[in-house]
């Protein structure tokens, strides 16, 4: 009985979201807002700008540069952080 | 802390798979322009291969991956990835525009292949090292 | 499309989900949250996100399994509560 506040919470939750996931477009819509503005660019121009068949490649590499050292940057201070809290021994 | 398993299927199978998933990786970055694939996914790949010796073969068997190189290798391809960024800037480009690598003989699309090429091994070498120093240490390796 | 995969596939996560959250295990719940990965890896490389179906195979799948199952062993493996 402890448990059926949290139980209609969730339900309330999962019913909100339900609702809201018939208005969402579908997957691959060309008509879908997210397709509007550079990704249409991107399909058109990847193959003769950047020389790679394979866009998601050049998008990551390339027009989105920053994202990705942003990415290898976190990654690098998860890296050098478990070396700091991992390493026993203290001073050496 | 991680000794070798002392199993016979184990140890053959390891030492079969792993030159076969290390090649894979390679490929996986190398060919990253033509097919699915790239730095980050290779770098995951070789890594795995990496845990794989590491778990199943005991820590006399590496010798190449070895954890005191690791950090390095981490830090050289961020290194190799930030410095790619940084090079174009001498020569009138922006920063990670990569048609502005002083390479002969390549311009314009073809140079822009090339820097994401070296990019994504940049991003391989970090993944790599990363992945592996954090299991080094997790496990207790460096003691 | 093969709207019929995506349903199988996804009651498979959640089963994997929901096994991983309630077993008592640690180490079977690692395996179990490993098959959800592998699962999730497969859904997205049905969706044609072949990429990202790469990286959560290597990193989600392989990867993260392995470095809980250390960092089980390096502590206590059965759960308190």
């Amino acid at each position: 009985m402890r448990r059926l506040p949290v139980l209609l919470v969730l339900a309330a939750f999962a019913a909100l979201l339900i609702y809201a996931e018939g208005d969402l477009p579908d997957r691959g819509d060309v008509q879908a807002p997210a397709n509007q503005h550079v990704s249409a660019y991107y399909i058109q121009h990847a193959e003769e700008e950047v020389e790679t068949p394979n866009i998601v490649s050049g998008v990551l590499a390339d027009y989105r540069g920053y994202d990705t050292l942003g990415e290898t940057v976190v990654i690098f201070a998860a890296g050098m952080a478990s070396l700091l809290i991992l390493t026993r021994g203290g001073h050496r | 802390m991680i000794d070798r398993y002392d199993s016979l299927i184990v140890t053959f199978t390891t030492r079969l798979l792993v030159p076969f998933i290390q090649i894979f990786a390679l490929y996986v970055i190398a060919h990253g322009h033509f097919s699915p694939g790239g730095g980050f996914q290779g770098g995951a790949i070789l890594a795995a291969s990496g845990l794989l010796v590491r778990i199943s073969l005991g820590q006399p068997v590496v010798r190449w991956f070895t954890h005191s190189r690791m950090r390095w290798l981490g830090a050289a391809g961020l290194l190799i990835f930030a410095g790619t960024g940084i090079v174009p800037l001498f020569f009138g480009s922006a920063y990670l525009d990569y048609s502005g690598l002083p390479i002969p003989f390549l311009s314009g699309a073809a140079l822009r292949a090339t820097g994401i090429l070296i990019v994504e091994i940049g991003i391989a070498m970090a993944v790599l090292g990363i992945l592996l120093t954090i299991f080094d240490h997790l496990s207790g390796w460096d003691r | 499309m093969a709207w019929q995969l995506d349903i199988i596939l996804f009651v498979l996560i959640i089963v994997a989900a929901i096994f991983a959250l309630q077993i008592r295990d640690l180490l079977a719940a690692v395996i179990a949250l490993g098959a959800y990965s592998f699962f999730a890896a497969v859904l997205l490389a049905e969706m044609g996100a072949v990429d990202v179906a790469f990286t959560e195979a290597a990193l989600g799948a392989g990867v993260t399994t392995v470095l809980f199952v250390v960092a089980i062993f390096v502590t206590r493996r059965r759960s308190e509560d």
